[in-house]
């Protein structure tokens, strides 16, 4: 056994296969990239939607909510969340943050213009049209 | 301990433990906000409490694999480390940067703090585990090469072992697969799918040969087994750990917008990216078996066998329950997936870094290995963390169980926040165990400050007489 497998075959094997699959995953990547933007719409990513996905990103709502179910988990999906709540009640609720319901978990007021919570909605609009096959299994995220 | 710039590697592991501490402070603050939402808001959000939490424990993993590399690389070169100096200055450039930070996140608003930090000009900030403002993620390129251009030095001059070669390797790949993190496309899908270039490809791929060059070389020192062996061992491992996990990453784009065939994918592959954990098992008992050595160092023996178990159990056995696409359907994105992440982290990277620090802090600090007494405390610590991490990970795995019963697969799903009152339970079970975890921290701290080398004469006086 010694001499039939030797450490120089193993690292050969380690090497290989390295290279062989990340050459597979380079070329698979490069396909996702081109069928993307036709699952998630990007051709409807606006300039007010981008803005959004800025605000949404300076406010690191990731650090409490998933999106597509990444992120943290102590607050409620918002990749279907305009699909669930709709645009005038997720308005309405960010500017009535905090609740200040005690023991109830809090999310802060981040103190956004108009401008900025229209631009926010309407990313979030842009992230329930994603085609995620058919996640999450119902609209309560 | 052959030369004497290896010393350069304690700080890193003094700061590491520091830091560590920080981390479960944090922990224990975000998991009581759990059961009371009210705790310590507005001043310290969830968010903020969360992303101390997890930063600080990438960054003391990051601060004990350096440490680890500049202990390792020179013994295994044999021959001095290139720069010491270097590697001293770089400790505290590394270690004020991280403080400064968390003390940011902890006193400016995030929204402040990109506007102030230049987010506008290069956006990279609001993804998890890569919160840093940019200036911070400069920095951490900079300690990375400054990192890699020590050691690669010093690899060039010394001997190259497999052990050296594979260390110094995967911390080039380390570096690489950071710079994701500076490209962030502004379509989501594809920031998502970019974004576990850097998590997957660390926690799966590039780390996992840092945690079989960290054992192969503490089983060599601390057995005595042939090296050849160790090494043939090490690059089957490697190998399975590549072949799984790099189309295995599919596992994270069944859902998230990515087209469906990673569906298949990702099921095929992610399957066998527990193997290379299963190998580590057999791998680190045989060579105990094979020992030609009794090293005195009993906690650090204890800590490597228990590495690769526990490691196991975290990515291996909790990262296959939610990782087929069927399962992952009803399980993506609960406290299943949060189970899996803290008994993987603390399975396979906490504690391979705790293991290195054991072997080498004694030697550090010019002893054999620690007293009996200090080795006893060490235990007690390791025992009550370990156990206390099982109770976090089953209480994880409770809440996970609730919401997919009664949200995710119910006729009549329940909402996100009634869902979380119903696993109220769970919270509880985590926050107690954490709190357990936190005393057995402590603990595992204290043997630190128990003086004394390891004492053969009484140890084995000690022996005879029970
Ligand atoms: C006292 C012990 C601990 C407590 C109470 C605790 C609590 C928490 C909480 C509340 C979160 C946020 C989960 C969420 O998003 O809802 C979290 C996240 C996390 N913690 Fe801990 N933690 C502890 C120890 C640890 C340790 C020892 C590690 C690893 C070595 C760790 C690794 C992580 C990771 C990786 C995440 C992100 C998980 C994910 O995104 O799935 N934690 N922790
Ligand atoms: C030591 C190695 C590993 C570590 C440290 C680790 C850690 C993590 C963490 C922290 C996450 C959550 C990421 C987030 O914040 O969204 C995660 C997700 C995941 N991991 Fe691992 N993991 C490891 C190995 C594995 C292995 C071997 C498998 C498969 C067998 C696996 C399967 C998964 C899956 C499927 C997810 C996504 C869960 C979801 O959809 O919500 N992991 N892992
Ligand atoms: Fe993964």
């Amino acid at each position: 056994m010694q001499q039939v497998f030797t450490k120089a075959m193993a690292r050969n094997i380690f090497l290989g296969g390295a290279v062989f699959f990340l050459a597979i995953y380079v070329a698979l990547s490069v396909d996702t990239w081109y069928r993307i933007p036709e699952r998630d719409h990007a051709d409807k990513l606006s300039p007010a939607v981008l803005q959004g996905k800025y605000v949404f990103d300076e406010n690191n709502c990731i650090g409490c909510h998933t999106v597509n179910g990444e992120g943290a988990y102590f607050a409620p999906e918002l990749g279907n969340v305009y699909k669930r709540r709709g645009s005038a009640f997720i308005k309405a609720w960010i500017e009535s943050q905090p609740t200040g319901v005690p023991g109830r978990r809090q999310m802060p007021n981040f103190h956004l213009s108009q401008k900025q919570l229209d631009d926010l909605i309407l990313y979030l609009q842009w992230l329930s049209n994603i085609d995620t096959n058919n996640w999450p299994p119902n609209i309560q995220g | 301990m052959k030369y004497q710039s290896q010393k350069v590697a304690k700080p890193y592991f003094i700061g590491a433990l520091v830091l560590f501490f920080g981390q479960i402070v944090f922990g224990l603050i975000a998991g009581f906000q759990y059961l009371d939402g009210s705790f310590l808001f507005p001043g310290l959000p969830f968010d903020v409490v969360r992303m101390s939490h997890t930063n600080l424990l990438i960054v003391w993993l990051l601060m004990s694999f350096m440490g680890a590399a500049y202990f390792i690389v020179p013994e295994e070169a044999q021959t001095e480390l290139y720069s010491p100096k270097l590697a001293l200055v770089t400790f505290w450039v590394f270690f004020t940067a991280a403080a400064l930070t968390i003390l940011a996140y902890l006193f400016v608003p995030y929204a402040h703090l990109a506007a102030i930090t230049g987010n506008a000009a290069l956006p990279t900030m609001g993804r998890g585990y890569l919160e840093q403002p940019l200036p911070t993620k400069i920095g951490i390129v900079l300690v990375a090469l400054s990192l890699l251009f020590n050691v690669t030095m010093t690899l060039i001059k010394g001997r190259k072992t497999s052990i050296n070669l594979i260390l110094v390797g995967s911390l080039w790949g380390l570096a690489l697969l950071f710079l994701p993190a500076f490209y962030f496309p502004e379509d989501t899908v594809k920031a998502s799918f970019a974004w576990w270039w850097v998590v997957h490809g660390w926690v799966e791929g590039d780390w996992e040969l840092i945690l079989g060059a960290l054992l192969g070389f503490i089983l060599i020192k601390m057995t005595g087994v042939d090296r050849e062996i160790v090494e043939k061992w090490l690059y089957i491992i490697v190998a399975m750990t590549l072949v799984s996990g790099i189309i295995g990453i599919g596992h994270h784009y069944y859902y998230t917008g990515s087209p469906s065939y990673w569906i298949w994918l990702g099921s095929i592959f992610s399957i066998l990216e527990p193997v290379p954990f299963v190998l580590l098992i057999a791998f680190s008992f045989k060579m105990l078996m094979q020992r030609r050595r009794e090293h005195p160092n009993k906690a650090a023996m204890l800590w490597a066998l228990a590495t690769p178990i526990m490691a196991f159990l975290g990515a291996g056995l909790w990262g296959l329950m939610i990782t087929l696409a069927p399962a992952q359907y009803y399980m993506h994105g609960t406290n299943f997936t949060a189970a899996h992440g803290h008994l993987a982290f603390f399975g396979a990277y906490a504690m391979i870094s705790l293991s290195i620090i054991s072997y080498a802090m004694p030697l550090l600090r010019d002893r054999t290995a620690n007293s009996a007494i200090a080795q006893r405390w060490e235990i007690t610590g390791f025992w009550i963390m370990v156990l206390s991490m099982l109770g976090i990970a089953l209480a994880l795995t409770g809440a996970g169980i609730v919401t997919v019963i009664l949200q995710r697969a119910a006729d009549h799903p329940m909402s996100f926040m009634q869902v979380q009152d119903k696993a109220r339970v769970f919270f509880w079970v985590r926050e107690f165990a954490g709190l357990g975890f936190f005393i057995g921290l402590l603990i595992y701290l204290r043997s630190f400050f128990i003086a004394g080398d390891y004492e053969y004469a009484s140890e084995m006086k000690r022996a005879l007489a029970g």
